[in-house]
């Protein structure tokens, strides 16, 4: 009698743990948006040289530029991204990349000082082509609204960085290591426009 | 024979455990009530919290007294448009006013906009009635009732809270501007919800 217990102890278990008695919810794939998002903007060399120097840039130019540029960028970039979605076409977009690199690589670099309007305009102008071509590239599927907020996050963090690297601007050995590091993210960019058109 | 029975059973628990189940979807629960479940509902639902926050921002940019309007007007408001949504629930969605509320509320926050504080409040009132009545709607097709309504409203009061006060105290410039970077990170992803909503469609 007793050992009749254990095949029903098993059959107990095996219906305690059926699949059917876990209920799942409707949330599922939030989280999974918010992550691609969070992770689009670093998944290119590109993207990143760029969004970093954004930061490089407005630290060497100061207030009010240090935090222009960077509140620009993000919202051209969404509008950008908008037009991707939306499914307009923007020619020479992977050129455009790789002139922004070459451009803010070339601004750092050479410490340029433009009005600041035009700064604005020029950061705002290139950021449209690193939005859509983000746009573009979105994954069907996704939360829409999570992967934004991972997306702009991402984006914001990105420039912060920039800016926080920036900080050395303060000493002399800084400026030159910013320069440096602007005549690299030039080259990248130059490498960048260079595969664009091979 | 029990060995028999045994493998025999084995087996069948087999089967059942690699059964493909149909699975049951609901919204998410938390198993502690209602009013936990409208206070997770709120905090989960960047729908809701984000426009809230960007209120909460522009409120506190504008000062205390505009903090203190908001304060009350934007709890009061959401909890007469959620009675709302409960009584008539026709509408549960509306992606175009979420979109709309973070570009307004976020281009708000990003220019600094000085508007007096009756337009805040005024907007305040605006916000919390429509987002309201969405989230009554929610909730009358969830069942979870008044109470769930209670944890949304009450966890918005916190947030405002919190977010005003955080405001109206920063004195560094930096702080200020961080804010409003805040604000177009707000319209941002905005523009990217627009753009989706023009995908799904």
């Amino acid at each position: 009698m007793k050992k009749a217990l254990l095949p029903r102890t098993v059959l107990t278990l095996a219906a305690t743990l059926w699949p059917a008695l876990a209920w799942a919810h409707t949330e599922e794939g939030r989280a999974e948006g918010f992550l691609a998002g969070l992770h689009h903007p670093i998944s290119g060399l590109d993207h990143v040289l760029a969004m970093v120097s954004v930061g490089l840039w407005g630290a060497q130019l100061g207030a009010p530029a240090v935090w222009l540029l960077p509140v620009t960028f993000p919202m051209v970039m969404a509008f950008g991204g908008m037009l991707g979605l939306m499914g307009v076409p923007l020619p020479g977009v992977e050129v455009g990349i790789a002139l922004s690199g070459i451009l803010l690589g070339l601004a750092v670099l050479s410490e340029w000082r433009p009005p600041l309007w035009s700064a604005a305009v020029i950061v705002g102008f290139f950021a449209i082509f690193h939005g859509h071509a983000h746009g573009t590239e979105l994954p069907a599927g996704a939360s829409g609204l999570l992967y934004s907020i991972g997306f702009v996050m991402a984006t914001g963090t990105l420039h912060a960085i920039g800016i926080g690297i920036g900080v050395i601007h303060r000493w002399a050995w800084g400026r030159v290591a910013l320069r440096v590091a602007g005549a690299l993210v030039a080259s990248a960019g130059a490498y960048f426009l260079w595969r664009a058109f091979a | 024979m029990t060995r028999s029975l045994l493998r025999r059973a084995l087996a069948v628990a087999g089967v059942l455990l690699v059964l493909p189940a149909t699975s049951h979807a609901h919204l998410m629960t938390t198993g502690l009530g209602p009013f936990y479940d409208g206070v997770s509902h709120f905090a989960l639902t960047p729908e809701d919290l984000l426009p809230a926050l960007a209120i909460a921002l522009l409120a506190g940019q504008r000062g205390s007294r505009t903090g203190r309007l908001a304060l009350f007007a934007l709890p009061g408001a959401w909890l007469l448009g959620g009675l709302l949504g409960l009584a008539f629930p026709t509408i549960s969605s509306a992606t175009a006013l979420t979109t709309v509320s973070f570009l307004a509320l976020g281009g708000l926050v990003a220019a600094d906009a000085r508007l007096r504080p009756e337009w805040v409040t005024a907007l305040a009132l605006v916000v919390g009635l429509l987002h309201g009545y969405l989230n009554g709607a929610a909730m009358s097709q969830a069942k979870l009732g008044a109470l769930g309504l209670v944890g949304i409203v009450s966890t918005l009061f916190v947030v405002v809270a919190l977010a005003a006060a955080l405001v109206v105290a920063l004195r560094a410039p930096w702080a200020r501007i961080a804010v409003r970077v805040a604000g177009s990170w707000i319209v941002a992803i905005g523009l990217l919800l627009l753009g989706w909503s023009f995908r799904a469609a």
